[in-house]
């Protein structure tokens, strides 16, 4: 808890879809962190920040989601989203669709400059380093690609991990290697993405931790998706439950 | 066009599925998956400034572009003062007729080949066999797809789709000159029977064709990097020596040639140098022991003018190390094969739409999970999923894409504009998915989901969306 008499910072919460419709649990853990750590959490209206048309080449939607994104949430002092994808999608692509833009590129450049993953804006911007969680059982952590390639997210995650009482992380092989989810890409190429995802499959249960962490809700869904289908006894949370200490039933389960 | 009988790139779903369903491959390519990665990331962790090499490797070849015209220039002036001959092919029809034409006046019978990828992109072997020449591949990956009648599965590493089985299989049936009742278990006698095979061919051949890694202007010198000296053997005994180069594998130095030869060999076989380094400046000159009488460097274009002056300019950065295929899960999964032709990986997904045309490899581009690794590998520092990213937005606006992709999209787009719509249809979807799914916690099957729910379970979502919850005050969980 920031116990500074000054107010800590307004942060708007970027649910993310997947959050939002699937897991709102997340969204709940994501409130309680930011909170501990001194935030004043508001979620202002929103839907989705682009990314899969982004990703599909439809430029000119994608252009008009951000703007929605941009408008809805550029009068808090940082944007916070519970997803690498997603804050990877504003902070580092963003800035590609208004190039050359007069009026829209600097208000963009700003607007990236305070938009974070939640894990890491914990750790690096609130300076984060107690967790009062505890947590009984071995977990895995599978870095995700956007997360840990556009934003530098890896130590951060492990670090909050570490002062989870009772939590033991065991690293699994290639843990920094794609799951095969690849937004669209699962769904356009569903045999490559399954032999993708079987392989990293194997080795979340190679590990014998009982629970699968990763920072994005569309690797989790895809990865536990195909434990279950395996019949591998392995639950999957997204990391900020274990932080914030949620007890609603894992990804999948009831 | 006369690569459209290798080119399977639109068929690259049902590439992927027999693929996918090759125990054989699916061994073999496990090997790529483990050995390689691991030895290049221990090689590059020992070299401090491999990072700011490759920002330097980044901006030589960045310089190199912007005065390219200059630099081929500056190669030909002094490539030809060294007695050589530097040529000029637009495209890849024009490539085979000068090849054919330095053949045909040297009276030639047998070519042997070194390895060269620019070769693979204008089908020499097969137009030289269609015109009475026999081309004899002599690296030894090489040579092993030669003999099945395949495109290499890999830039470096052309014969990686292969296990040792199959290789020995392959020999007995072409070497039928050799005793049927040889022993060919091991590894090494697999080798040498291809190097006492091969060795022949050396001695025979009348014109021998390598590749360049790259083109050197100060000095007008081509350089191969190579790791079984079949290069050597095959660029200085034949009288003839041509030299298959495409425009952008000039650079301006000796100093710029050694540093790319620094994060190249590191990136492709995490070696710090290759085997064998070798400079070719014109041919044998008077009191030479050895060497060609004749030189030629055949600079193709093949669409990389275009490239040059679009979206796709920094593809043009490529040194071939292979080091993107390596490291992709998407290539590990369904092999060099899939893709199509003759480039495969996250480079292949970039650079054949280039070449043979967005309508023909339009899955290139789309098959790819965006992880990014290709690019965290590059020595050039090529963004490759931006790149490819740039494919699929062409073929949106040539309306190329599946209905399904597109349409599903713009379904979700227009809700996804209209914020308090989207959240009263989200909120019922989720309300009658949550309970539905409230029983077990998860699906076997969706509707329109069968693509993920073939291969997974869908989690059920809970009956309220966050924001509805959000909305009613509800805080904590």
């Amino acid at each position: 808890m920031n116990k500074d008499a000054t107010p800590g910072p307004r942060v708007g919460l970027f649910v993310t879809c997947l959050v939002d419709l699937i897991r709102p649990a997340v969204g709940f853990a994501a409130v309680k962190l930011l909170e501990d750590a001194g935030c004043t959490v508001e979620v202002p209206s929103q839907t989705c920040c682009g990314q899969p048309a982004f990703n599909s080449g439809h430029r000119a939607t994608t252009r008009a989601m951000a703007e929605q994104v941009i408008a809805a949430f550029e009068p808090y002092d940082y944007i916070v989203a519970p997803s690498g994808s997603c804050a990877g999608m504003i902070k580092t692509h963003y800035p590609e669709l208004f190039e050359g833009d007069a009026v829209w590129a600097p208000r963009v450049e700003k607007f990236c400059a305070k938009t974070y993953e939640l894990i890491s804006f914990l750790v690096d911007v609130m300076k984060v380093s107690k967790i009062d969680a505890a947590f009984d059982g071995t977990v895995t952590y599978h870095d995700s690609c956007s997360g840990l390639r556009e934003l530098g997210v890896r130590a951060q995650p492990r670090k909050l991990l570490s002062r989870v009482k009772g939590l033991e992380l065991k690293e699994m092989h290639d843990a920094d290697v794609c799951c095969g989810f690849g937004g669209t890409f699962c769904v356009k190429y569903p045999d490559i993405s399954n032999t993708i995802v079987t392989k990293k499959a194997e080795h979340i249960a190679a590990t014998g931790a009982d629970t699968l962490l990763a920072g994005d809700m569309g690797c989790l869904m895809n990865m536990v998706g195909k434990l279950q289908r395996l019949g591998k006894p392995v639950h999957a949370r997204h990391i900020a439950e274990v932080l914030a200490g949620v007890t609603a039933p894992p990804i999948g389960e009831r | 066009m006369a690569f459209a009988e290798h080119l399977t790139s639109p068929a690259f779903k049902e590439n992927a599925k027999g693929a996918l369903a090759d125990p054989q491959l699916q061994s073999a390519l496990h090997g790529v998956e483990t050995g390689v990665v691991d030895r290049r990331r221990a090689t590059v962790e020992k070299l401090p400034e491999f990072q700011a090499l490759r920002d330097s490797a980044r901006d030589i070849k960045n310089h190199t572009l912007a005065h390219l015209d200059l630099y081929l220039e500056q190669f030909e002036q002094k490539c030809t003062a060294a007695g050589g001959n530097v040529h000029y092919a637009v495209t890849a029809e024009e490539a085979r007729a000068l090849v054919l034409d330095i053949c045909r006046k040297a009276n030639a019978k047998l070519v042997t080949k070194g390895k060269s990828m620019v070769g693979e992109e204008i089908a020499i072997n097969d137009f030289l066999e269609q015109n009475g020449i026999a081309p004899i591949e002599t690296d030894l990956g090489e040579y092993l797809v030669q003999i099945r009648h395949e495109l290499p599965s890999h830039i470096i590493m052309p014969a990686i789709h292969l296990t040792k089985e199959q290789i020995e299989a392959d020999f007995r049936r072409v070497h039928t000159h050799l005793p049927a009742d040889r022993n060919l278990e091991e590894h090494q006698t697999l080798l040498t029977e291809a190097r006492t095979v091969l060795r022949e061919r050396f001695l025979a051949a009348d014109v021998g064709i390598t590749g360049a890694n790259f083109l050197v202007a100060e000095t007008g010198t081509s350089i191969i990097v190579t790791n079984e000296g079949n290069g050597d053997l095959t660029q200085t005994l034949p009288r003839v020596h041509i030299v298959l180069a495409s425009i952008e594998k000039v650079v301006p130095t000796l100093e710029d040639m050694s540093q790319l030869l620094r994060v190249l060999a590191r990136s492709a076989t995490a070696q710090e140098m290759s085997v064998y380094t070798t400079l070719s400046t014109g041919p044998r000159r008077p009191g030479d022991p050895d060497g060609p009488n004749e030189y030629h460097v055949i600079i193709l274009d093949n669409g990389r003018t275009a490239m040059l002056g679009g979206q796709f300019r920094e593809m043009l950065r490529c040194i071939r190390c292979g080091a993107c295929m390596n490291h992709c899960p998407v290539y590990a999964a369904v092999g060099g094969h899939t893709y199509g032709w003759v480039y495969p990986g996250p480079m292949g997904a970039v650079l054949t739409p280039s070449i043979v045309g967005i309508e023909n490899a339009g899955h290139l581009p789309n098959a790819s999970t965006f992880c990014g690794r290709c690019e965290e590998v590059c020595p050039v520092k090529i963004p490759l999923p931006k790149l490819m990213r740039y494919w699929r937005e062409r073929e949106f606006e040539k309306n190329l894409q599946p209905a399904t992709i597109r349409n599903g999209l713009a379904f979700w787009a227009w809700f996804a504009q209209r914020p308090r719509l989207y959240r009263i249809a989200t909120s019922l979807a989720m309300f009658g998915m949550g309970l539905a799914g409230k029983f077990f916690g998860r699906f076997r099957w969706l509707p329109l989901a069968g693509s993920w729910t073939r291969h997974r379970d869908f989690p059920a979502p809970h009956v309220q969306t966050f924001q509805a919850q959000w909305k009613r005050g509800v805080r904590t969980r």
